[in-house]
């Protein structure tokens, strides 16, 4: 843990919105966070809270034409990258910083080998011929342990399972050295034990690159196994953010007590079953401009206050923010 | 490999089977008597009789068609009723502009229907996307003679750029050659291009919003390798299909556009031998284009393992 360390990245006041035939979509709604060298820090939420599109605004990937982050800056390497133009938004993509997306069977692509599409991020960034980059792409797969890299260099996606696929991915994303690795749901779409795999690969080959995390998911589960700090995301704001040690010792969002409490039971070999869908309620639609607390609705310690006024993040304790009325209360129990 | 081929070679003959029935059913049974034209006009009926019979047109049907069948797979066309000479031979003359024409269209329409394609993707929605749509549309409804007589309207006779009509073989030079090959390539290349630029256009949209697509974004790739190296070898199955049902387009088109620019090949050699019924080099014809038709589909097909890796395994 490098708490105090220069941020590398540092996101503010960040809003992104969809604009659809139905109307707007404010699906990251003020949204502030850093990240310090070669920490990991964790975004957890329930699927649909704008975590994904956190990173694609960061990585200015979002669908053109459809969502636009239309407010906040995403400082990184002195520059915001919003206000970078798209000639030098691509330099920073894969080299400095890179992403591992969710779904490792599509996204691959099936045409092009494995080797291949490792190497071209190297003869890109790093302006290696072909033969180097080729040379590289082999060291890449070997250092995310596929067996036999030197023949499967040559394999096209299908030829792979999805676990080995996603450690292709990694080895794609790292192969620059990046600053900062975004992985989104890295593990989601593979089985418990492939998963346990994955991050420890993921945590191995972070500290050796010295690369910082940020790390995706709907599973403080794997918040507990991979990060140092984490945000806890609900209906596109932060509501909370603490060190990893306390924020499992004292959630104050009662939020984020209902996602403990529905962390499912899990055998190594058991399939997935339950996600984090167990707190009654639903998550709030994102087109109407919330009054109050977007929690509110779903809270059992809601008040008439909290239907009214949206609650400010408050420092409770060290690195500590929440927002919640009853913050205080909570804490106190 | 080498079996795949020759199996799918065999597969080619039940299909040239029944193209052959109904080829010959068709002429057979379409008004027009070959001995009457032959005969010329005020010949008594014995006279037509006895062409009839030197022809073989006083046999039965059936008993006709065995023969040409039979002829067919010792791989002769028959002899031309009007000319005498070999169908073989008769085609063979006239094939250098025809195959010269064909490739000259496949050739540039390909490569042009594919880029016009790519770009209406990558700019889907702006103007520049609706004018290419628009020309599509546009190559595809307007009829080959219409176009034919347009181009030679404006660049041959107004503008004098190329010459009006004819052909020049391209032992006379390939300038020559080529000058009076592009204005029927375009003409009869028009509804071919429109086609395979709908097909790239819709699949490269597709393939554009794939997750690879977003992954190599991702990796920094720029406009162009992601279009071309990333998104198009996604798209060429589809395009590959298309490129080869297509040449049913070339093959008609081909007829009308010799007539049209007066080229001596072997359109104009069945337009001729139908106003003379003269059905041995019609059917003939038919047969060899049919041919071509199946033939370049199989290779489309056997192109698929090329094109998709996971076709290949
Ligand atoms: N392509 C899109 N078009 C319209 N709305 C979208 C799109 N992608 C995401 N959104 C909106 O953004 C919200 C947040 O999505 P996302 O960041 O993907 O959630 P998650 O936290 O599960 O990653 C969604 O609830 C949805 O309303
Ligand atoms: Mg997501």
């Amino acid at each position: 843990m490098r708490a105090g360390a220069e941020p590398i990245l540092s996101v503010e006041d960040l809003h992104t919105h969809f604009f659809t035939q139905d109307g707007v979509t404010r699906a990251v709604d003020g949204v502030s966070f850093t990240v310090a060298a070669g920490e990991t820090l964790g975004i957890v939420g329930e699927s649909g809270c704008g975590k994904s599109v956190t990173a694609l605004s960061i990585m200015r990937l979002l669908p053109p034409g459809l969502g636009r982050s239309v407010g906040g800056s995403v400082r990184f390497g002195g520059r915001d990258l919003l206000t970078l133009d798209e000639a030098e938004m691509r330099r920073i993509r894969g080299d400095r910083i890179a992403m591992v997306f969710q779904e490792p069977m599509t996204s691959l692509n099936p045409v092009l080998t494995v080797g291949e599409q490792i190497a071209e991020a190297v003869m890109i960034h790093q302006g290696k011929s072909r033969h180097d980059a080729w040379a590289r792409a082999e060291e890449m797969l070997t250092l995310v342990r596929i067996p036999d890299a030197a023949r499967r260099v040559g394999d096209y996606p299908h030829q792979f399972s999805g676990g080995m696929r996603q450690r292709v991915m990694i080895a794609m994303a790292l192969s620059c050295h990046p600053q900062l690795l975004i992985a989104d749901e890295p593990t989601t779409a593979l089985d418990v034990t492939i998963q346990a795999q994955i991050l420890k690969l993921m945590l191995e080959l972070k500290g050796r690159i010295g690369a910082a995390i940020l790390m995706i998911t709907h599973d403080l589960g794997v918040v507990a196994e991979t990060c140092q700090r984490v945000i806890v995301m609900y209906a596109g704001r932060k509501v909370e953010e603490a060190s990893v040690l306390d924020l499992f010792d004292r959630p104050l969002h009662p939020y984020t007590r209902g996602l403990m409490a529905s962390i499912p039971r899990r055998r190594p070999g058991a399939p997935r079953t339950r996600r984090l869908q167990e707190i009654p309620g639903m998550v709030p639609s994102l087109r109407e401009p919330l009054s109050g607390c977007p929690f509110a609705p779903r809270c059992p310690l809601a008040t008439a206050r909290c239907t009214a006024e949206a609650p400010p993040l408050e420092q409770h304790g060290a690195g500590h923010v929440v927002a919640c009325w009853e913050a205080g209360r909570i804490g106190v129990s | 490999m080498i079996g795949t081929i020759v199996r799918r070679l065999l597969s080619m003959l039940p299909v040239m089977g029944v193209v052959a029935v109904c080829v010959f059913l068709l002429l057979h049974l379409a008004p027009g008597d070959p001995a009457a034209i032959i005969a010329g006009e005020n010949v008594s009926p014995e006279n037509i009789a006895r062409i009839r019979a030197q022809l073989g047109l006083d046999q039965p049907v059936w008993r006709q068609f065995l023969v040409w069948v039979g002829s067919l797979l010792t791989g002769d066309l028959g002899q031309s009723m009007f000319w005498g000479d070999s169908v073989t031979s008769l085609i063979g003359q006239r094939a250098e502009p025809t195959i010269s024409l064909a490739f000259t269209t496949v050739m540039v329409a390909v490569f042009l229907a594919i880029g016009l394609g790519v770009l209406a993707a990558a700019c889907a929605g702006t103007l520049v996307d609706r004018l290419v749509m628009g020309f599509a549309v546009m190559g595809f409804s307007v009829p080959v003679f219409v176009v034919g007589y347009l181009l030679i309207f404006v660049f041959a006779i107004n503008l004098k750029w190329l010459p009006v009509q004819g052909y020049t073989p391209i032992s006379e030079g390939v300038a020559p050659w080529l000058r009076n090959l592009v204005l029927p390539s375009i003409a009869l290349g028009m509804a071919y291009v429109a086609l395979i630029a709908r097909i790239t256009r819709t699949t490269m949209l597709d393939v554009l919003a794939e997750d690879y697509m977003r992954t190599a974004k991702a990796k920094g790739v720029a406009m162009r390798p992601m279009l071309f190296r990333h998104a198009l070898k996604n798209a060429a199955v589809p395009i590959a299909t298309v490129v080869g049902n297509g040449v049913a387009l070339l093959i008609g088109g081909v007829v009308i556009t010799e007539t049209v620019f007066n080229i001596p090949g072997v359109g104009r050699l069945v337009v001729d031998a139908i106003a003379r019924r003269d059905y041995p080099i019609i059917q003939g014809v038919i047969m060899v284009f049919s041919g071509v038709y199946v033939l370049v589909n199989l290779l489309v097909d056997l192109s698929y393992t090329f094109l998709d890796p996971r076709i290949r395994d």
